[in-house]
């Protein structure tokens, strides 16, 4: 089933969105309460120009042997000596749990690069690459998450989460959403729904030189999205394009450092619910998620089958 | 909102009390919904309905939860100030319903008779396997209302998405907007009224003969719900093509014989 949601603030202003986003997806925990997930757009370093990347070393259900904790300060350290050899230069490393971590660094080099040499040794996993972006995937609730990775301290200007009923693929943050558009900075994507020709995408896709982290069918979305817009092409175009390439059921999210941009397949066949003020924009499957966050009573309406709709802030 | 308790097979509140906060005047009663949870709320109803002995209820607050107002099966009155989530007013026989906000999916799923108004929009699967009673949205609605319809009417002032009455079998759907794609796709009987653009018909779904019976249902139900004066309509039916629909209703088989 899983449940999607989205909120963006439409001056730009910063809100708490973790903790908003926290209260729209554990709503929804009905939905979905095998993993949750988090794109959740800060401002702070675009101040100082650095780039945030979170990566994983091991899955939150990898077979805990005899040295897995000793692989896991090896694998930090190769990330961190492989980051300063392609001339990063790191500004902070926060260990959010045993097995993922956040870091901070100016690097004005190609992102592929760095992600595919971060990716390069075992296990490990760029969750998302940016200088807003931050991508937060665990299994559990959101709250379990929120807390967990100490979202109460997040804020920014908009953000999208998914809580995950698993069907096409296992349960582990590699099958949790949100998807990043490797190797595309600050762009990602949450999916309700199936698609149908997975494979033939993710077979096109790796020839053009995509990779692919799990078995997830939602992955190819981010990826498409990132394949279109390295193309030239703008969010919009891209999601539009996307009705006719993409096969199956589904309504998805794509945001980048600032637009925020929903898409429903041509049966409108999952659901979607749509708020829209002067302040913000708030999107999610269900009502009651959007009204977790708004107090009072509000004016929503479902979009119809093949719209596109896409946000500023 | 009040934390609900789940068993261990995951059931939601399997042990909860009625919460009697309603202040009851006579056949009237009203109760704020903000604080407790859809079993409550649905415990609170039946409670007064059924053991109270009243006929008007207004709910302040309902917050978008999902099936509330579910399975009423006695005449009433019933005001929601404010907006339902999924399956909201679904299953009931008899009641007449007016929600102020809008209702999320699958609103009014087999309602046997009664009337639900509804003030704003309505998600997808409206009036799913209706079998009597009125549905109004003055809002839009979503994709597949009236699916599986076998009966009612369903009426909807402004614009309904794709595939609105796929499968239906009887009763009536009128439409004052714009229809997506598909409509009435694979009905096997019943009518749809547009009154606006339909993006494609469905598969066996043709234009219909207009009778001085349509002209007389559209201006009697516009009456009633006070929608002003009727647009024009055009009329769609089963061509009958796919299906063959000669099965009667068990009520009607026993008139017949």
């Amino acid at each position: 089933m899983c449940g999607i949601a989205g909120i963006i603030y439409r001056d730009g202003s910063v809100h708490p969105i973790g903790d908003e986003m926290t209260r729209m997806l554990q709503s929804m925990k009905h939905r979905g309460p095998d993993s949750t997930g988090y794109a959740l757009y800060g401002n702070e370093n675009e101040a100082n120009g650095n780039l945030v990347m979170r990566y994983k070393l091991a899955d939150a259900n990898t077979p805990r042997d005899f040295d897995f904790e000793d692989k896991l300060h090896r694998h930090r350290a190769i990330v961190e000596s492989r980051l300063a050899s392609l001339g990063a230069k790191i500004d902070e490393v926060e260990e959010e749990t045993p097995y993922a971590f956040r870091v901070s660094f100016s690097y004005d080099g190609d992102l592929k690069l760095l992600a595919d040499f971060v990716e390069d040794i075992p296990e490990a996993e760029v969750l998302s690459l940016g200088r807003a972006l931050e991508i937060v995937k665990d299994l559990g609730d959101a709250e379990t998450v929120h807390e967990q990775y100490g979202l109460s301290e997040f804020s920014g200007t908009h953000a999208i989460g998914h809580v995950r009923m698993a069907t096409e693929s296992e349960v582990d943050i590699a099958g949790a959403h949100p998807y990043w558009a490797y190797p595309y900075s600050d762009v990602a994507v949450v999916h309700n729904g199936q698609l149908t020709n997975y494979f033939m995408w993710k077979r096109r896709l790796e020839r053009a030189g995509r990779r692919f982290m799990s078995q997830c069918d939602s992955e190819i979305i981010a990826v498409y999205l990132a394949e279109e817009m390295s193309k030239g092409a703008s969010l919009q175009e891209a999601m539009d394009k996307s009705l006719d390439d993409l096969d199956g059921v589904f309504t998805y999210i794509a945001v980048t450092k600032d637009e925020l941009g929903v898409a429903k397949d041509e049966l409108a066949a999952k659901p979607l619910v749509l708020y829209e003020s002067d302040e913000l924009v708030a999107l999610a499957s269900e009502e009651i998620a959007i009204r977790a966050i708004v107090d009072h009573e509000i004016d929503t309406y479902d979009p119809y089958e093949r719209e596109v709709l896409v946000w500023q802030r | 909102m009040t934390q609900i308790t789940y068993d261990a097979r995951g059931l939601a509140e399997p042990f909860a009390d009625v919460p009697r906060i309603s202040e009851i005047d006579g056949e009237r009663a009203r109760f704020d919904a903000r604080d407790l949870t859809t079993r409550t709320i649905n415990l609170e109803l039946r409670w007064l309905l059924y053991e109270q002995g009243v006929k008007e209820v207004e709910i302040d607050n309902p917050g978008s939860r999902h099936s509330l107002a579910v399975g009423l099966l006695t005449r009433c009155k019933l005001t929601i100030n404010g907006s339902l989530g999924y399956f909201g007013c679904g299953l009931i026989d008899g009641p007449e319903i007016h929600v102020t906000g809008r209702v999320g999916w699958s609103a009014c799923e087999n309602m046997m008779s009664g009337v639900v108004v509804v003030d704003g929009n309505a998600g997808s699967l409206t009036g799913a396997a209706l079998r009597g009673g009125d549905v109004v949205v003055r809002g839009r609605v979503g994709a597949r209302s009236g699916i599986d319809q076998k009966g009612g009417t369903i009426i909807v002032g402004d614009s309904a998405g794709s595939m609105t009455g796929f499968m239906m079998q009887r009763g009536r759907i009128v439409i004052c907007g714009d229809v997506g794609p598909g409509l009435g796709d694979s009905m096997y009987d019943g009518t749809i009224y547009v009154a606006g653009k339909v993006k494609s018909l469905g598969i066996d779904c043709v234009p219909g003969e207009w009778t001085d019976a349509d002209t007389e249902l559209i201006e009697r139900k516009f009456r009633i719900y006070g929608l002003g004066s009727p647009p024009e309509f055009q009329k769609f039916v089963c061509g009958k093509v796919l299906y063959n629909y000669d099965q009667l209703e068990p009520s009607e088989r026993k008139l017949v014989l």
